[in-house]
């Protein structure tokens, strides 16, 4: 259903300002990666900001080049006649502050050293991200937008709409949480404690040197079970083994899923920076949106958007029980909001998978009140 | 519910959308494909939401263009808040909610106004099943077998009183109807226990 974009470009959007940051520091200058998909219309009220999970980037939808042909993250949601159908609307995607896929981050260049900030890149948060997005929507000359993202990408979806309730329409925010769990957080910590404990991790100075594929790989090998579920990994592996008859009998890999961890983790560091992991993950760890209004409800209480939140029923990462409390928090406040959880076998990552039913309920949602 | 016939519930809708001031706020529970709703908003211009239990029924609703929540009726109701909403509906849907007692008092509590339907287990042809079949009652309304069916807490219009009288409810509205039409004999209005099929009441604290 529905047709790509085709061919893309990441564009950067140079800001030589300075933003203070939740730490209190003041930053500056910022690149910022994009793509944009879709035409801006001339009141320039049509546009919609798609905020990607932990790993992502700017690169949502269509393809870089003819060869390559690797589609955007969320590809089949972005294009003519798609969820997000770029006939009508102008979808924006930009790779998140402190990332590694052009945004600037601990990997970019500091211009006073002009060597990489590494660790003396200041912490962010998930408020900081969002402040940065906004540059850019400023830039674009939009003052109206819908904005929606699925796992971390939903967080800054609700924080946009209680930062920006002016700017936001409508809010999606599909598989996320309005704070991250104790359980979330200690997972985070172990993938962060992978990285630091690397022999190659060097204080985070490892840019001209070998870089910490190890700690790298196993926090994304980590990451990976969180985004399965048991019934998805029984089904995918099983206990079956990896090319062969019997087991080795030694601590090599034995089972398949073993082996597509290792694959998980060995293509992750091709494409990702050890420190933009430790930043982000971080910023997720901080995010809880009551915590500057005492409550959920109380934060939600002057945003101007209509809300639709989606959740997974074999999700444990960002269960359904944490979109319900979204949901009653911003019933309670008297806001417009749809919830549904959707029946999938995939765990967390059915954001990503389970498009036909999502498309049905994003499109409805976008076209209420139109 | 599905098995009952659309005249049916079409003649229930208009009675409903009747019974409901313009611009108001309505809550409509286990509001099903949203059509109850949809018709409330395009000609009464209430401000609608719906609760309902079934994801296909739910992205029903949202092609409609309706605010819908996914919820479960026994304890979706929390958190609203007092008196939020102008009419709560629960049609058709009383006697197979786990809770009944609990789900009126929650209705009350953040509606003015609580419009509650239910086929009326003590009309004739219901008692006559019983008394020569000597079987838990069939019937165009209530199609299923005691062993499957949603219907876990019957009751009667003389309940139904009875209850409110204990609660202290005051029933504003009545309206009994028979094969979808309203019964308007004020003999039958007064044996409606034994005339009615399905009964409406239009409730308050």
């Amino acid at each position: 259903m529905g047709q790509s974009v085709g061919k893309v470009e990441t564009k950067i959007y140079k800001y030589e300002g300075k933003i203070k940051l939740t730490s209190g520091v003041e930053f500056g200058p910022i690149d910022i990666a994009y793509e944009t998909y879709g035409n801006l219309n001339e009141k320039k009220d049509n546009a919609i900001l798609v905020l990607h999970a932990l790993t992502g980037d700017a690169h949502a939808a269509g393809y870089h080049n003819e060869e390559d042909k690797k589609r955007g993250w969320w590809d089949e949601m972005i294009g003519s006649d798609k969820a997000f159908d770029t006939n009508k609307y102008y979808v924006i995607s930009s790779n998140m502050f402190g990332g590694c896929s052009g945004t600037t981050g601990p990997s970019s260049i500091n211009p006073n050293t002009q060597k990489p900030y590494g660790l003396s890149f200041p912490v962010i948060t998930m408020e900081d991200a969002v402040n940065v997005q906004k540059i850019l929507i400023d830039a674009l000359g939009i003052k109206k937008i819908i904005v929606a993202g699925g796992s971390m990408g939903g967080m800054q979806a609700l924080d946009w709409a209680v930062m920006y309730p002016e700017y936001v329409s409508k809010v999606i925010v599909i598989a996320s949480t309005a704070r991250l769990t104790a359980q979330g957080i200690a997972f985070n910590a172990v993938g962060r404690n992978a990285i630091l404990s690397d022999i190659n991790f060097n204080n985070g100075n490892y840019y001209d040197k070998v870089q910490p594929e190890h700690g790298l790989s196993v926090a994304r090998m980590i990451g990976h079970i969180t985004y399965l579920c048991e019934e998805s990994m029984h089904k995918k592996f099983g206990r079956r083994l990896q090319n062969k008859e019997k087991p080795d009998f030694d601590f090599g890999i034995d089972f398949q899923v073993e082996s597509y961890l290792k694959h998980q983790g060995l293509t992750f560091v091709e494409r990702f920076d050890a420190n933009s992991y430790l930043y982000i993950t971080k910023a997720v760890d901080y995010f809880d949106l009551s915590s500057n209004y005492g409550s959920l409800e109380e934060a939600f209480k002057n945003t101007n958007s209509e809300f639709l939140i989606i959740s997974f029923s074999t999700d444990w990462l960002f269960p359904t029980s944490q979109s319900k409390e979204i949901t009653k928090a911003l019933i309670k406040a008297g806001k417009d909001v749809s919830f549904c959880e959707i029946k999938s076998p995939c765990g967390h990552d059915a954001f990503l998978i389970e498009f036909e039913t999502q498309t049905e309920i994003i499109k409805s949602f976008l076209k209420k009140d139109n | 519910m599905e098995e009952k016939g659309q005249d049916s519930i079409h003649a229930d809708y208009s009675l409903i959308i009747s019974l409901i001031e313009p611009n108001t706020k309505v809550l409509d529970l286990g509001c099903g494909d949203g059509s109850l709703l949809k018709r409330l908003i395009e000609e009464k211009k209430v401000k609608g939401k719906g609760i309902e239990i079934d994801q296909n029924r739910i992205i029903e609703c949202m092609h409609k263009g309706l605010s819908v929540i996914q919820g479960n009726i026994d304890e979706g109701l929390a958190d609203f808040s007092d008196n939020e909403i102008d009419y709560v509906i629960l049609h058709q849907t009383l006697q197979s909610v786990q809770k009944p007692d609990y789900v009126i008092k929650e209705m009350l509590r953040i509606g003015k106004n609580a419009i509650v339907s239910f086929p009326n287990f003590a009309y004739w042809r219901i008692r006559l099943y019983l008394l020569l079949k000597g079987k838990m009652p069939k019937s165009e309304m209530l199609p299923f077998e005691w062993y499957n069916t949603p219907n876990i807490h019957l009751l009667t219009v003389k309940d139904f009183f009875e209850y409110c009288e204990k609660r202290d409810i005051k029933i504003s509205k009545s309206v009994y109807t028979r094969k979808g039409k309203i019964i308007q004999s004020d003999l039958k209005k007064f044996f409606a226990d034994i005339y009615a099929e399905e009964v409406l009441f239009v409730i308050h604290k």
